[in-house]
């Protein structure tokens, strides 16, 4: 994968993680193809990218992790939201909202 | 708490490794069969699925490594698996592990102990709380600046606002006896605010108060922390116990019994006299008699501002304080040089400083060039391995490691070696600094201060990681920029074009530094020379000469000492071996000068001023200074007889012209503007001589025998010349004087040709260090030229075979190699050039009778580079030459 694409995502790929999980506690298979299902495609998530965010929001403590059996009965790790990551959560989403709604303002006024 | 997880998460990592990596793997695997029953479900065949799944999630070892990068634990561990490597790497090659250690270690280790020295010289501040509200005052006249009187010192300080504390000081030097041996100390007479100004109280009983330091005052005396140490072994009860002191400096003195009043703190520092170990109280007379010593200009004054007066709102209280009192002792001043025009203050840090800070900064500019040598050197060495390992690199890279990763490996190993070396070059640093004490000239301030403390290893390190990433940092990019692919085709000899560039202009930046480091050396070097063939005025070979101080009450009278000095000099002029011996008030060239006004009768108000020299009559005999004009001084000129007096053969010139000084009349000093003191006689002219330094030219003395002076100085040298050694006869000199009274302290013996070398120590220092540093470069510049060229020979060395098999020449073959080298050196040179000229203004205030762009220097140094370069060369041109074509061929 492109590394500037994947750079783009970073910024908002935790966002989008936690946002996911919190529906419901899922894989990392399963992050990666909600999120480019919702996103109808526009994102895609790199393995690499998707495991280290994964890593790196257990060690924050926003994330918990254990190994289940799936519906199909394989073993998998399943991330799922603690009571941190939900906060986490509404913190970057709130942020998010005043950050595109500012950029949509000044996209609207250039027009 | 994540700050818990994270520790605790990285320690199950790090404990159990393979558990870890075993998660990985399978959520990995995980992720790569649940993409490939997605695809599956799609509708493509398994197989196809596996692929396209394969293609999506891309290398799973570049995707372990990435998510293998995050985590501290995963940072150290590959940090010390970098360093294992790094380490196993100069195993394998201790050639080149050993050669840049060495290098590394000379440059940080030369530059950490110049840093030690210039330090605390220059950049820290004085060891006194607020030191920077410390000032040294002096009387500004004629446009130069002169030590203040005690005259000036008690009007300024009854009426000054600007300061809290002012005082005066002189050196004294005084033999304390009683208890052991006796011994000749180094001490201070101070005013008793000395302390306050300096801002530092004794640690044992008390300071000196103003009732000490009355005209006939108490005996009190305050030693130094060392002093108590090493003659009254810590005695607690230190305090009010009496101890005899020899000379007491003061001709009025009364009995020698000081009590002593207080010891100083262990650690003071007491930068204005750093050999001092007591004090005592000035006490001058403060009804200030017009024909006194209270009007000589031999005091040192420091104060201390008030909080929030600055220097300048100082300068101008002090300025106009001045004329309130100047007018009420015109007579005093009058005696000694005239009024002043007003003061100067300066920083004491500036004035503690100012003389060595431009040999300093030169000698801290040269260390830097040095380490930059070695610095690209190393670079250029790390270049060459980088070469010979691109087949390993491009094996790491097509397994998978990313360019960041490489580079982080190299510069692991570039600190790796930056630390080596740093670790010896701190060691060496401490060795360097004791050095540079060792050989520290005799003016250089707080050379206490110097060692290798916590700041200094600061410097150490940050030097050591800054030149350990500058040094790696270009190999590493030129190796993570490798083709992979070219690498594991290339055999791994050849080197790329773009490299040989880059290391061809390290070596040209090697040269050209080198270059600006010799031709400051060479430089000072031919100032050093100059220097020592100017002709001091007299002839310095063959001459012992020590001081002879008078002691205490028994010479308190001027006939007195007039005896003393007499039968000293018939004592010492019975020894065999002696030719001449004659006594003189201030010795050329002892760092002593004391200047006294003159009035010309023929020139009314055109006042001189010059040095005065109460001199015996043999003086002129045993310096071997010529007579130009008129007579010698001789016998006859004593006490009552007119006053004779001979003048400088420049003084002469510039004041008379064409006319004959011989049989003008002057008054010198204390009876200068008095009607009624007899006027003197010029009766001579005599050489010049140098009484400051060789490179100082301040010609202008005048001459008197003891007795004619106003009064007979209580301190003066005794001048010997000898037929053999002189060195040898030092201690018959002295007991020849001891022999008339065995009390009376003989210090400062040392030969004329010492005294004579001692005045350029500075610059001879400077010179040390530049010489040694230049040698340095020198040999490194060599080395990295030596290097490209055995790189580029061992490069070429097919080609070379070819030349040789098509019928090339030895000859030609060597040339073409000599060639090629010598291009590097006239390119460095050249670049040098401009490098060495711009550079050579920071050593010009140290430069003697040399222009600093001296064509002469410039061209010894670029034939010197061109022999040494031209032998670095030679070696792989040899070698090349003996290239068997045969074997070469062959070998494809």
């Amino acid at each position: 994968m492109d590394e500037s694409t994947t750079d783009v995502i970073q910024g908002t790929l935790d966002m989008l993680i936690l946002k996911t999980l919190s529906l419901e506690p899922m894989h990392g298979f399963g992050i990666a193809r909600r999120v480019e299902q919702i996103s109808k495609g526009v994102f895609k998530v790199n393995p690499g990218s998707l495991l280290t965010a994964l890593q790196r929001l257990e060690r924050a403590g926003w994330l918990d992790s254990e190994w289940r059996q799936t519906e199909n009965s394989r073993r998998a790790k399943f991330y799922s939201l603690t009571r941190a990551g939900k906060k986490q959560l509404e913190f970057e989403t709130a942020d998010w909202n005043r950050r595109a709604s500012a950029i949509a303002r000044l996209l609207k006024a250039e027009a | 708490m994540s700050l818990w997880r994270q520790l605790t998460r990285g320690l199950d990592v790090l404990t159990n490794r393979t558990a870890a990596d075993q998660e990985l793997a399978e959520e990995l695997n995980d992720y790569l069969a649940q993409t490939t029953a997605a695809l599956e479900a799609r509708g493509l065949t398994p197989e196809e699925a596996r692929r396209v799944a394969r293609r999506e999630i891309g290398n799973p070892i570049v995707v372990r490594e990435q998510v293998r990068s995050y985590g501290w634990e995963n940072v150290t561990e590959m940090l010390f698996a970098d360093l294992r490597y790094a380490a196993r790497q100069l195993r394998n090659n201790p050639g080149f592990a050993i050669t840049a250690i060495v290098i590394l270690a000379l440059g940080i280790g030369a530059t950490t102990a110049i840093f030690s020295a210039v330090n605390p010289i220059l950049f820290k501040p004085l060891p006194y709380p607020h030191g920077n509200r410390i000032m040294m005052i002096f009387e500004a006249r004629d446009g130069g600046s002169r030590l203040p009187s005690f005259g000036t010192f008690s009007g300024l300080s009854e009426r000054t606002r600007s300061f809290e504390a002012m005082a005066v000081m002189k050196p004294w030097q005084p033999a304390i006896i009683g208890i052991d041996e006796p011994e000749l100390l180094e001490g201070q007479r101070v005013s008793a605010s000395y302390f306050r100004a300096l801002g530092v109280i004794p640690a044992l009983g008390r300071d000196f108060q103003f009732a000490d330091d009355q005209f006939n005052g108490p005996n009190v005396v305050i030693l130094s922390d060392r002093l108590w140490h090493r003659r009254f072994e810590r005695d607690p009860k230190i305090i009010g116990r009496q101890v005899r002191l020899e000379n007491s400096g003061s001709q009025l003195a009364v009995g020698n019994t000081f009590t002593v009043i207080g010891v100083m703190p262990v650690g003071f520092e007491n930068v204005l006299a750093p050999a001092a170990e007591l004090w005592a109280p000035l006490q001058y007379d403060p009804s200030l008699p017009a024909n006194g010593r209270e009007w000589g200009h031999h005091l040192r004054m420091v104060a201390r501002l008030q909080p929030g007066v600055s220097k300048e709102a100082a300068t101008s209280e002090l300025n106009a304080i001045l004329p309130v009192f100047t007018q009420a002792h015109a007579k005093g001043f009058e005696g000694a040089g005239g009024i002043p025009s007003g003061v100067i203050v300066t920083s004491l840090h500036d004035n503690v400083t100012a003389g060595v800070k431009p040999a300093l900064l030169a000698i801290l500019g040269a260390v830097n060039l040095l380490l930059l040598i070695a610095a690209v050197n190393v670079t250029n060495l790390l270049l060459a391995r980088g070469a010979q390992r691109r087949g390993e690199f491009a094996i790491r890279m097509a397994l998978g490691a990313g360019q960041k990763r490489l580079l982080r490996q190299l510069v692991t190993e570039s600190l790796f070696l930056a630390v080596l070396g740093g670790a010896i070059g701190i060691a060496l640093s401490w060795l360097g600094s004791r050095a540079l004490i060792a050989l520290s000239p005799p003016g250089l301030p707080r050379v206490d201060a110097i060692r290798v403390d916590n700041a200094v290893l600061l410097f150490a390190l940050a030097i050591t990681t800054c030149i350990g990433f500058l040094v790696g940092l270009v190999p590493a990019i030129h190796a993570s920029h490798n083709d992979p692919q070219g690498g594991l085709q290339q055999s791994a000899r050849q080197t790329s074009r773009s490299h040989q560039l880059v290391r061809r202009s390290l070596v040209i930046s090697e040269v050209s530094l080198a270059l600006v480091l010799l031709v400051s050396a060479g430089l000072l070097l031919r100032s050093l020379n100059r220097l020592f063939s100017v002709d001091p005025g007299f002839d310095a070979s063959h001459v012992i000469t020590m001081q002879v101080q008078e002691s205490g009450h028994r010479y308190a009278r001027d006939d007195a000492r007039a005896r003393l000095f007499e039968q000293a000099l018939a004592n010492v002029r019975g020894i065999p071996g002696v030719v001449s011996a004659a006594i003189v008030s201030q010795l050329p060239l002892s760092g002593d000068y004391e200047v006294y006004g003159m009035e010309f009768e023929a020139f009314p108000h055109q006042d001189e001023a010059a040095y005065r020299y109460a001199v015996s009559p043999d003086y002129f005999k045993t310096l071997h200074i010529p007579l130009r004009r008129g007579r010698l001084l001789d016998e006859g000129d004593r006490a009552g007889a007119l006053v004779a007096v001979l003048i400088s053969e420049s003084l002469a010139k510039r004041k008379f012209r064409d006319r004959d000084p011989i049989g003008q009349r002057v008054r010198m000093g204390p009876d200068m503007w008095r009607a009624e003191k007899p006027w003197a006689t010029i009766v001579g002219v005599v050489g010049d001589v140098k009484q400051l330094s060789l490179g100082v030219d301040q010609p202008d003395a005048f001459y008197t025998t003891p007795t004619q002076w106003a009064w007979v100085d209580n301190s003066q040298s005794v001048v010997v010349r000898t037929n053999g050694d002189a060195a040898s006869l030092a201690s018959t000199v002295r007991h020849a004087i001891w022999s008339v009274d065995k009390d009376v302290p003989v210090v400062r013996v040392a030969t004329m040709q010492n005294l004579l070398s001692q005045t350029e120590a500075q610059r001879r220092f400077a010179l040390i260090i530049f010489e040694a540093f230049a040698l340095v470069a020198l040999v490194l510049a060599a080395v990295g030229l030596y290097g490209v060229l055995a790189g580029s020979v061992a490069e070429r060395i097919r080609e070379i075979g070819v030349r040789a098999a098509l019928g090339a020449t030895r000859g030609s073959i060597v040339s073409l190699i000599v060639r090629q080298g010598m291009k590097l050196t006239v390119l460095g040179v050249a670049i040098g050039l401009i490098g060495a000229a711009a550079a050579s203004r920071a050593i010009a205030a140290m430069l003697f009778g040399v222009s600093r762009l001296d064509p002469l220097t410039y061209t010894a140094v670029i034939g010197l580079l061109g022999c040494v370069s031209l032998f670095a060369c030679g070696v792989p041109a040899w070698r090349a030459a003996r290239v068997d074509p045969a074997t070469t061929l062959r070998a494809e």
